[in-house]
């Protein structure tokens, strides 16, 4: 099918990687010709969900961290999953300025700032077995509605 | 950690990227530097900054927290336009000043 692209990496979940995570989604999507703006929220919003992985996720143990990307004409989508602890209350967990890791100084702005700067996010969490963040971004609408317009 | 201490001053002079990897050892850094020199006042230097997560947030909040204690202040100088998105979203700027330099 044209207009559609995939990739998937998979990476141990160090918190030197989290940098490289936000670098390799970033290139992917520059395929979509994003603005600068765009690319920065996602390149936060990845962040988020990578570092949760690595602190909450896996509590800081080496395991694996996987990222999947899909373009579907201007959607990108973006998924981050961990197969560590999960979350008992998704809801919750969400919730601006919730955060469990308070005496680790987190401020519980990672949801919030995913879906900031997201058009959607989902959660998908099952205790004992590990979390998904699932992301999706249009990216180009401005540019869309200028070249209609423009007609 | 780059920094500079002027009085009860501490000035730090941010990376490139704030995210969870390089904020752990900046509070460690800074913490030991607070201390030593009794630091009422910090100023976060965006200048060279172009990219902030909420590990960000959580660095200036826990800087706050210590020095309010003192009556101290935390101000931001150099923040571009991505940053003080950030900021403000996260509501860090209810506690922290942002210094907007003149127009030039
Ligand atoms: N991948 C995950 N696995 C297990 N728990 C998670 C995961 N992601 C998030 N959580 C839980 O959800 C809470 C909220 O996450 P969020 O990112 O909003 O805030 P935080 O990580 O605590 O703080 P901040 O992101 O501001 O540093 C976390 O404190 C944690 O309890
Ligand atoms: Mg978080």
């Amino acid at each position: 099918m044209k207009d559609t692209n995939e990739m998937e990496i998979i990476f141990d979940s160090r918190s030197e990687n989290e940098g490289f995570a936000r670098v390799a989604v970033a290139s992917f999507m520059t395929q979509l010709n994003p603005t600068v703006e765009e690319v920065a929220d996602v390149k936060t919003a990845v962040s988020e969900a990578v570092t949760n992985a690595v602190i909450h996720g896996y509590e800081n143990e080496v395991k694996k961290i996987h990222i999947r990307c899909r373009i579907r004409e201007n959607i990108f989508y973006v998924e981050v999953k961990d197969t560590g602890r999960g979350i008992e209350n998704v809801e919750e967990a969400m919730r601006p300025m919730f955060t469990t890791r308070p005496e680790q100084e987190r401020s519980g702005m990672g949801f919030a700032f995913m879906e900031a700067f997201m058009d959607q996010v989902e959660v998908e969490s099952c205790p004992g077995k590990g979390t998904t963040v699932k992301m999706r971004r249009a990216v180009g609408k401005g540019r869309e509605i200028w070249t209609t317009q423009s007609l | 950690m780059k920094y500079q201490v002027q009085e009860n001053c501490l000035t730090i002079y941010l990376p490139r990227e704030v995210d969870h990897h390089n904020a752990e050892e900046m509070k460690r850094e800074a913490d030991a530097v607070i201390d030593r020199n009794h630091i009422k006042y910090i100023i976060f230097d965006f200048e060279k900054t172009d990219f902030m997560d909420s590990s960000g947030i959580g660095v200036i909040m826990g800087r706050y927290k210590t020095i309010c204690l003192i009556g101290g202040e935390v101000w931001a100088v150099h923040a571009n336009a991505r940053i003080k998105k950030i900021l403000t979203l996260s509501g860090v700027t209810k506690i922290m000043q942002i210094y907007e330099e003149e127009e030039a």
